[in-house]
């Protein structure tokens, strides 16, 4: 049978032969993720599971990196219950303190996630790793905490809508637009328990960084996965990054797709999703003027260097608006890193950005970047739901980086190019 | 199960932020994230609601955060049953293991309106309008699923897993 990518990479999991969509099959599982939010709850599950070791103490990764450093004493008590479980299971993959980052951007740089992987993670944005060809997925703590003792968890076969993008993009459109693009178009449910497919010369095109940024919003358009097949710049990434063994991957032809859906890039604006919904994208020119009271650059959405550089090419030499707080989180402490040594850092601080640590907070609401009623927001995250961050009465745009940065310096939404 | 309640609706594409926001998210409790539920949707919503009433929603629920305080927080309100015209992914299977139970009704749902007296069966996925009389059958639990149901959620089928 002529496999999707979603079929293929379960095939390689399971002993059950895959058949095609609604079957539900038994796959082990490569790593199971969880986070300090997410993993107490599955603690609490593995051990009224009555389990006593996980499965593989090399194969489970906590992550505490939304609310960490701890925002109050029951964060920080949640760390604890992570911090006192990874000790005690022995499990290789914790991450706290200098080394934590944004959990979808820390486990590809680490090599701990890559093609043809199946991956679970008590986080929706686990879906990011689809940019390197893993079959990825968010599930709840329940789900994450069985599979920490089981070493496998269930799927039902997902059909999948094929992507195709075609195109060459103008200066200042990207990744992050051809996603918003795509949600706008389908809808926030359009590939509600699916799996997305993506392919055509524009992806060719993109760095793996912009395919994970593309992967990441796959929840947001109700998917199970996003997947991108593997070439030769995905196993350059995951060689970097340690792995060994990973090959070429891609759908087969003549494979089953439930809806073919094509985009051509050529002449995109930026997009913006405006509230409270991420498919309710329009191109920047229409929202062009709104001022803005906040603008977030990290995130496991558009965190990584590739959106610092971004970011920073517009910044440079400009100074945010005295009514903007203009706040850059580079996701993993290596990122960190790199936009020090190519004077990133200098040009974020020059511009008067705040610059933190590697953290989720601002996305969610959590720390370090509430709003307050009535305010406005530009973000290079994934979710504008109301009240998202923070207030109900505050709102969320969500943008590429160049836009946001771009939005910073004016006090008001506006194309890079518009300066 | 049989219930029977007041219906709350809600609507479409109704996000796990607005049923349970972020700054809740430092406890698992059920009883502190019930006296939360809603509160991202609307200040003070849980006040409305009595135990066994029924939360009936739109297209879409549950999307958004992988997060099982969602259905812990509408468990912890004292809400069993979610209707709704369709689920998210991840919360339909955080639901299940929970022990919260969701009947998708598709366009039957505008049969039910905010206030109608429902009764609804588990088991065999009828619901009852009490208010209007309409009745509706929901698609029955795929078989894999029930025998999660049937071991007692997750937690007892992995116990019987491991043992």
């Amino acid at each position: 049978m002529a496999q999707t990518l979603a079929e293929k990479i379960l095939q390689r999991h399971t002993d059950q032969e895959v058949a095609g969509p609604g079957q539900i099959v038994q796959c082990r599982v490569s790593l199971v993720l969880a986070n300090d939010i997410t993993a107490p709850l599955a603690i609490k599950s593995f051990r009224a599971m009555g389990a006593e070791k996980v499965f593989d103490r090399d194969r489970v990764a906590l992550v505490c990196d939304h609310f960490t450093p701890n925002k109050d004493i029951d964060s920080a008590e949640q760390v604890k219950v992570v911090r006192d479980f990874a000790r005690e299971m022995g499990v290789t993959h914790y991450y706290e303190g200098g080394e934590v980052g944004v959990e979808h951007a820390l486990l590809p740089e680490r090599g701990l996630v890559g093609p043809g992987d199946v991956v679970i993670g008590a986080d929706s944005h686990t879906c990011t790793y689809g940019g390197l060809g893993a079959f990825a997925t968010g599930m709840g703590s329940t789900d994450v905490g069985a599979a920490m003792a089981l070493g496998e968890t269930w799927f039902k076969v997902p059909p999948t809508i094929r992507v195709d993008i075609s195109g060459t993009p103008e200066a200042h459109v990207g990744a992050k637009d051809y996603m918003l693009n795509l949600i706008g178009r389908i809808g926030v449910a359009g590939a509600l328990y699916k799996a997305l497919e993506f392919g055509g010369s524009a992806v060719d095109a993109l760095s793996v960084e912009g395919r994970m940024t593309m992967a990441n919003m796959a929840i947001e358009a109700g998917g199970k996965v996003g997947l991108f097949a593997v070439d030769e710049k995905t196993l350059t990434y995951t060689a970097a990054a340690g792995r060994s063994g990973d090959a070429r991957m891609e759908p087969d032809l003549g494979a089953e797709y439930e809806r073919v859906v094509t985009i051509d890039v050529t002449g995109m604006a930026p997009q913006i999703a405006c509230p409270h919904l991420p498919d309710n994208v329009k191109p920047v020119n229409e929202v062009a003027g709104l001022q803005v009271h906040q603008a977030v650059i990290g995130s496991c959405t558009n965190g990584r260097i590739e959106d610092m550089r971004e970011a920073a090419a517009v910044l440079r030499g400009r100074k945010v608006d005295s009514r903007v707080r203009c706040i850059v989180l580079p996701a993993t402490p290596s990122i960190w890193k790199q936009a020090l040594a190519e004077g990133l850092m200098e040009v974020f601080m020059d511009a008067g950005c705040i610059v933190g640590p590697p953290t989720c907070g601002p996305c969610l609401g959590g720390h370090m970047g509430i709003l307050a009623g009535g305010e406005r927001a530009i973000a290079t995250t994934n979710r504008n739901f109301k009240g998202r961050m923070g207030s109900l009465e505050s709102e969320v745009y969500l943008s590429n980086p160049a836009v946001a940065a771009a939005s910073a310096i004016a006090g008001e939404i506006v194309h890079p190019a518009d300066l | 199960m049989k219930v029977t309640g007041t219906s709350h609706k809600v609507g479409d594409h109704i996000d796990t932020d607005a049923i349970i926001p972020a700054r809740f998210l430092v406890t698992t409790d059920p009883a502190e994230l019930g006296a939360n539920c809603m509160e991202g949707l609307e200040a003070g919503w849980i006040r409305r609601v009595k135990p066994n009433d029924i939360m009936v929603a739109g297209e879409n629920f549950g999307c958004g955060s992988s997060r099982e305080h969602a259905p812990i927080s509408i468990l912890g309100a004292g809400i069993p049953v979610v209707i709704a015209r369709s689920f998210a992914r991840i919360f339909y299977r955080n639901s299940y293991n929970m022990g919260l139970v969701l009947m998708e009704v598709g366009d039957d749902i505008e049969k039910i309106h905010d206030g109608d007296e429902l009764e609804v069966d588990t088991a065999s996925g009828l619901i009852v309008n009490r208010t209007t009389g309409d009745r509706m059958q929901c698609a029955p639990v795929p078989p894999f699923m029930q025998e999660i149901l049937d071991a007692g959620g997750l937690v007892e089928y992995a116990k019987r897993k491991l043992a």
